[in-house]
């Protein structure tokens, strides 16, 4: 079985290269609200996913009859379907941590991650690649909201995924761990400015990284042109 | 022979960051000394913790951004954050606060930002908001001058309620707090806010032990200290005459029409001089050079700004002092004052567009 490499391209763009979370820098204001812990940050990442594959791919199936001209209200409504559906369902099994998402719920309509992959990518490809690019970009979403959700509860009140039974039910309470036992908690890593902060150490960790990456790269080397005279009149 | 002709300037200044760093420090010793006699040894063991701090951290980012570390890490500049951020922490504070703030300082503040002469706001003030906004609790247990304790606090009390959070004796910081009638006692700033939300008038809570006789017991001697070290910066030319008396005028006015229009509930001029921290704030925090403004009439506008949002969070805000919060806030109006006040060069007319 043949894999089309456009495939793997698409998981190196979305986990990576192309990163909502740290490169195109999208759909911050989520990814800087809502990650005080990873739970929620779990939470929102995995609602996010789940509306960036299926508005993927309903963009996707509908792309030849979908006027250009009203292209974008359409892709908002169907973008805001599926989020009042994840929204529902969030409501009905876990209730907990829709109360404690608050309005970031809803607010996954406005996310610029989720219109701007259907403009740029679900609006023109077929079905199984929009939505491969739709779980892609969510994971690359998800992984950058869970790192920044751990540091900041690290941080902030020293436990890893406290409030887990709020997504998983009640035997994830157990989950939870104890790094280290804090007094008081750091209100800034908990607070958006802190937010800001990781992310910021977040990004510049990724350039590091790439910038290691191209430095350990063997240089191409780059072929001499010589130029021939080719103007033989003089 | 033939005479080599310089071009101006001809006088050049000779002195280095570091001599002037080293002068702002000693300027802050009559400051620091009225906080020893008064408060005890707490400030002074922060001032020590923060310094360490300061310079491993510094040492640390200069090593890893490949930087000349002798020269950048001897110039007195981290050291001197180091100082101003120890002098303003409460003198009970855990040692983890000094060393959080230190780090935050010199790390986030300073480095990130490109290093000395890069850093938009003073890294003191942004460690000791962060610090506040962090830990409102530690960061708010002020210690009452040692006249009122109802115990005697001495060097090793004080290093073991820093470092364990109760003394050899096993009182703690809010037991040390309490007066000896039995009620805990606050900076005088602190007093007068309360008092007014309480329903009493200001000449009212001037009846209180912190306050003393004028301003508030030790408050009053510190800024005076730091008034002294302030004029003697001034006498060496190390900081320019218009921060700070702008500041102080803008503050003086406006407590002044708060004071005229409602006596009961607005201190006086002088008890917002010589309080908190606004000694501390005019000359030495507010003339940083690197994060204020830059020319003389931008300098006026920066000072009266700071001196408008000290009395504005004072009298109206959540906080009983504001000089850190002042302090950011006009580092970011710093950029948009020096865009319009650039100074005319000369040959230039005034309003002639280019």
């Amino acid at each position: 079985m043949k894999i089309n490499p456009e495939y793997k391209e698409l998981a190196w763009q979305g986990l990576w290269k192309n990163n909502p979370g740290l490169v195109q820098l999208l759909g911050l204001c989520p990814l800087l609200a809502v990650t005080s812990t990873v739970v929620n940050a779990l939470g929102l990442g995995i609602a996010t996913l789940f509306v960036l594959i299926c508005s993927n791919a309903t963009v996707s199936a509908i792309r030849h009859w979908v006027p250009k001209e009203i292209r974008i209200p359409i892709f908002v409504l169907i973008i805001a379907t599926f989020v009042t559906c994840v929204q529902l369902l969030m409501n009905a099994f876990t209730y907990d941590l829709y109360q404690s998402l608050g309005i970031f719920l809803p607010l996954i309509v406005t996310n610029c991650a989720i219109i701007g992959r259907a403009e740029a990518y679900a609006s023109k490809k077929p079905i199984k690649l929009a939505s491969f690019d739709g779980l892609m970009m969510g994971l690359g979403f998800l992984a950058v909201l869970m790192v920044l959700g751990a540091i900041r509860e690290i941080l902030g009140q020293g436990t890893l995924f406290d409030g887990a039974n709020l997504l998983l039910g009640p035997w994830a309470t157990e989950l939870k761990v104890q790094i280290y036992h804090l007094d008081s908690q750091f209100l800034l890593a908990i607070l958006p400015p802190g937010a800001f902060i990781a992310m910021g150490f977040l990004i510049a960790g990724k350039n590091v990284i790439d910038s290691k990456i191209a430095q350990a790269k063997p240089k191409k080397l780059e072929q001499a042109i010589e130029r021939v005279r080719v103007n033989f009149e003089s | 022979m033939a005479f080599w002709i310089a071009s101006s300037p001809h006088n050049h200044q000779q002195s280095e960051t570091s001599a002037l760093m080293r002068l702002v420090i000693y300027a802050a010793i009559p400051g620091i000394f009225a906080q020893w006699y008064f408060f005890g040894w707490g400030n002074l063991i922060h001032i020590l913790l923060a310094v360490i701090t300061a310079i491993v951290a510094e040492f640390t980012v200069l090593s890893l951004r490949n930087k000349k570390i002798t020269t950048q890490l001897f110039d007195g500049s981290a050291i001197l954050t180091a100082v101003l951020l120890g002098i303003s922490l409460p003198a009970l504070a855990p040692w983890w606060i000094t060393i959080i703030g230190s780090f935050f300082a010199i790390v986030v503040v300073k480095q990130l930002y490109g290093g000395l002469g890069h850093n938009p706001f003073n890294p003191a003030m942004a460690a000791y908001v962060m610090l506040l906004i962090s830990f409102p609790l530690q960061m708010t247990q002020w210690q009452p001058p040692l006249s009122l304790l109802a115990m005697d606090i001495q060097l090793t009390d004080t290093l073991a309620v820093i470092f364990t959070g109760y003394t050899p004796q096993g009182y703690s910081v809010e037991q040390i707090r309490t007066h000896i009638d039995g009620f805990t006692m606050a900076t005088p700033l602190d007093t007068v806010k309360t008092n007014i939300t309480l329903g009493l008038t200001v000449v009212e809570s001037m009846q209180a032990p912190t306050i003393g006789k004028h301003f508030g017991v030790g408050w009053e001697w510190i800024n005076a200290g730091f008034l002294l070290g302030g004029i003697f910066l001034l006498f060496k030319k190390a900081i320019q005459w218009t921060t700070p008396f702008s500041f102080l005028l803008s503050l003086f006015i406006c407590s002044f029409i708060g004071f005229i229009i409602s006596p009961d509930s607005s201190t006086s001029t002088m008890f917002h001089w010589f309080t908190g921290a606004t000694m501390l704030g005019a000359f030495f925090i507010l003339t940083d050079p690197v994060s204020g403004a830059t020319s003389v009439k931008g300098r006026l506008i920066f000072g009266a700004l700071a001196g408008l949002l000290v009395y504005l969070i004072r009298k109206f805000g959540g906080y009983p002092d504001a000089i850190a919060f002042a302090v950011l806030l006009c580092n970011m109006a710093a950029p948009l004052i020096d865009q319009y006040t650039r100074p005319r060069t000369y040959g230039h007319k005034l309003g002639v567009k280019k």
